[in-house]
């Protein structure tokens, strides 16, 4: 499947203790939530909805419920009493958040599947999108950092998705190629 | 005592052979109690030429049976010829049923009818075509009893499609064709086969559907039967039947008895569950549930 | 070309207008968050701060901002629309997007000035209807409906002058008159007309059945995806149905609009301006097909060769036709 970790890498992280995934994610999204404040109100009648995140090449899955007061994270094994699911590699999830992937484009081409209310999807993908989150927001850095560290990132992430055979990026980023007019 | 509704009888929107349509229009002449009946092809240009040789005749007879007669207007004219076909009958003087802007604009502030494809969904939008010379108005199927009610209070002029496959779309390109893997230039006519429409159906065997040329209709006979006193209270002055293949005549017979209170509901709707329904009866848009939501029985 | 072309991109979320703007939008339409716009989906659209902030950072930018107010006043509740008109106006809206006539009349007497554009849902397809909006209401431009061929839409564009005309170039494709299409209320109660929404989410779902992927619009299973099939949104008019014993995509195939072979053709009958549909889709997407249909622009005004392969991915099905544009679509 493309965009699929390798089971090495995979079953690496399988290994990691749950609360420690959970304690990381948590924080990231701490950070995340703090630097956009208006998310949960974005998501109106859909927030306290319950969404599980799944990346599909890894034996984890995120269990996600935004409130305005903080949203409430989770990871389990498995997830069960969900509202919906989105189901995806992790590196294709990764490139939603980032604004990498157009969500209805790796719908249409099957990368990236839903389950459950489908509206309760579409309200949090949209949130999401308006969140424009980046790397260096999500681990907190400060302003000044932000330039240098999401220009190095979106390098990385290009070479890993690459890497991964991942759907072809076509993100705001402005890394996507161009168009030829030769 | 209360106000009488009256009964109109909409445009036969299906392909029906000549002579079936002339027949049909004798017998209406003849025995409906409808007040007025409208006429004139609103689906498809193409099949126009057809009835035009006999329109006369019918209006002729219609009339002598006391009908008012209404000329109703292509619903989706798009080419310079269908445009002046329509000014054509303005300028003969013909009753008109506008069914697009279009021939609004070209009626030019003219006393004529709104057809049910026009979006009168507001009272504004309401008030300004009764200032653009509408005196009739037959609303959107889809609107609900509820925008009824804020619509048709003191203006005597709003109609409420009562009967038939609710219309729901129009489109350039032929269905009826494109299901034969033809286009719409070369058709030869197969909507002609169907004259309620082509039903269609989900990939599991639902009925859904009605195809209709270029238009889509629901696959459910719209019947307002419930809602008839409810519609009189409200203020609306006609009742819209839109021609099926089953007894037309019939259907009149069962709105007029309701419309007088000399039958109910349920003699009407059981009354008219055994003709040659194409579907089974609805009434989800008036009742602000999906359309296609078949009517409960009581 | 004496006048400039315009791009008129969409924009579902602030993020998403400054994706437009930053990739080259000349103009970005959007609507607020309520079912005055024929895109009220969950999470998608603006409230009255976002809408003034989204004007001034377009204008500061040199962009336009178009905002619409495209669905048809609900009898009794006409002040919500009214409000929506003049709170677009207060925003600093470079023109409104209308479609019903009552509104149109409204937002033209409480604001003489303002600059109003017919939207698509007003289906004007004839030269007899664009004159009703331009003469009765000064309407300044029309966007055409989805349904003409590339001649329709010149000799429309010839009659309706000094009212300009906008033609959508890319992205989703209504088959049927669009305004006119109650499909969505049939099988929902939902509908573009009265609630801004078609085929919509909260009525959708999907289901796994082997390895297919089924869709069902309001309990009626419309969609069937195979492994590895390219899926589509499971929009009505786009599902795969049962007619006289054949199964197929009867009204229309899951495809995109993508008109950008027929630029120069337009441009030169006198379009004015190219409008990009999607309000529902993500800056991943905007802010692609933004850049590469700017650049084709650019490139047309210099006189370049163009050429497009990279828009392909993004449209539904990962299939693209020019629509109704050519006669044969019919």
């Amino acid at each position: 499947m493309r965009g699929h970790l390798p089971p090495i890498f995979a079953n690496a992280a399988g290994m990691l203790p749950l609360l420690s995934l959970e304690v990381v994610a948590r924080h990231l999204m701490s950070n995340a939530m703090a630097a956009r404040p208006s998310f949960a109100a974005r998501l109106g009648e859909y927030s306290g909805r319950t969404f599980a995140v799944d990346p599909v090449d890894c034996p984890f899955v995120f269990v996600l419920t935004p409130q305005d007061g903080g949203t409430h994270l989770s990871v389990v094994r498995e997830a069960v009493g969900f509202d919906a699911r989105i189901a995806a590699p992790l590196v294709v999830l990764l490139g939603m958040i980032d604004g990498t992937y157009d969500g209805d484009a790796l719908f249409f081409s099957r990368d990236l599947s839903i389950e459950g209310d489908t509206e309760a999807v579409l309200a949090l993908r949209n949130a999401i999108e308006n969140a424009d989150l980046d790397l260096s927001t999500v681990l907190g850095f400060p302003q000044a950092m932000q330039g240098p560290v999401n220009r190095a990132a979106r390098q990385v992430f290009m070479r890993v998705r690459r890497l991964l055979d991942a759907p072809e990026d076509s993100g705001p980023n402005g890394v996507a190629n161009g168009v030829n007019l030769s | 005592m209360t106000k009488r509704l009256s009964l109109t009888l909409g445009s036969v929107l299906f392909n029906w052979p000549v002579k079936q349509w002339v027949d049909f229009y004798a017998r209406i002449a003849d025995e409906a109690p409808v007040d007025r009946v409208c006429l004139g092809e609103v689906v498809c240009s193409k099949r126009k030429p057809f009835v035009d040789d006999v329109t006369l005749e019918v209006v002729d007879r219609l009339e002598r049976g006391g009908k008012e007669v209404v000329y109703a207007t292509l619903a989706l004219p798009t080419g310079k010829r269908e445009i002046r076909d329509i000014g054509d009958m303005i300028q003969a003087g013909y009753q008109i049923e506008a069914n697009d802007i279009a021939t609004v604009h070209l009626l030019n502030g003219k006393a004529h009818s709104v057809g049910p494809f026009i979006n009168i969904y507001n009272e504004d939008t309401l008030a300004l075509h009764l200032k653009l010379g509408a005196t009739r108005i037959c609303l959107p199927p889809e609107l609900p009893l509820e925008s009824i009610r804020a619509l048709a209070k003191g203006n005597e002029a709003v109609e409420v499609f009562a009967f038939g496959r609710p219309p729901l779309a129009l489109s350039a390109r032929c269905y009826s064709a494109r299901s034969k893997g033809t286009a719409k230039d070369a058709c030869q006519f197969v909507c002609e086969a169907d004259r309620d429409g082509m039903n269609v159906e989900t990939l599991d065997g639902v009925p859904f559907l009605a195809v209709n040329g270029t238009q889509t209709l629901g696959f459910v006979v719209t019947a307002a039967v419930r809602q008839v006193e409810a519609l009189r209270e409200a203020g609306v002055v006609s009742l819209r039947l839109s021609p099926q293949t089953c007894d037309m005549v019939r259907v009149a017979s069962i709105f007029r008895d309701l419309a007088d209170g000399s039958t109910t509901p349920e003699e009407a709707g059981e009354s008219l569950s055994v003709l040659h329904l194409p579907g089974p009866l609805s009434d989800g848009f008036l009742r602000g549930v999906p359309g296609c939501t078949v009517a409960e029985v009581d | 070309m004496t006048t400039p072309l315009e791009l008129v991109c969409p924009a579902g979320t602030p993020a998403g207008l400054r994706t437009a703007v930053d990739a080259g939008a000349h103009s970005v339409y959007c609507g607020f968050r309520d079912e005055t716009n024929a895109r009220n989906f969950p999470g998608l659209n603006f409230d009255r701060a976002e809408m003034r902030e989204a004007a001034a950072y377009a204008h500061a930018h040199g962009a336009k901002i178009a905002i619409a107010l495209n669905t048809f006043m609900r009898a009794g509740s006409t002040d919500l629309w009214k409000r929506g008109v003049d709170d677009a106006v207060a925003a600093g809206a470079d023109a409104l997007i209308l479609a019903d006539v009552g509104l149109v009349d409204y937002a033209r007497k409480a604001h003489p000035k303002q600059r109003l554009h017919l939207s698509v849902q007003a289906a004007a397809a004839t030269p007899e209807a664009i004159a009703f909006y331009r003469d009765r209401f000064g309407i300044a431009r029309v966007v055409l409906p989805r349904v003409l061929t590339v001649e329709e839409v010149s000799r429309l564009t010839a009659h309706a002058a000094p009212c300009e005309t906008e033609v959508f170039v890319f992205g989703g494709l209504c088959v049927m008159a669009e305004g006119r299409c109650m499909l969505s209320s049939y099988a929902t109660g939902k509908s573009p007309n009265m609630t801004g929404v078609c085929s919509p989410p909260s009525h959708v779902t999907y289901r796994e059945d082997r390895d297919a992927l089924v869709a069902c619009v309001g309990g009626f299973t419309i969609e069937r995806f195979e492994r590895g099939e390219p899926a589509g949104y499971p929009t009505l008019c786009k599902g795969r149905f049962v007619a006289d014993g054949t199964m197929s995509h009867l009204f229309e195939d899951p495809v995109s609009l993508n008109a950008v072979t027929l630029l120069p053709r337009l441009a030169e009958i006198g379009v004015t301006a190219f409008k990009i549909e999607g309000r529902q889709r993500g800056r991943a997407y905007i802010s692609t097909v933004v850049r590469a249909f700017r650049k084709v622009i650019d490139a047309m005004a210099a006189g370049k060769k163009i050429d497009l392969d990279e828009l392909r991915g993004l449209t539904e099905g990962q299939r693209d036709t020019v629509g109704a544009y050519k006669k044969t679509w019919r």
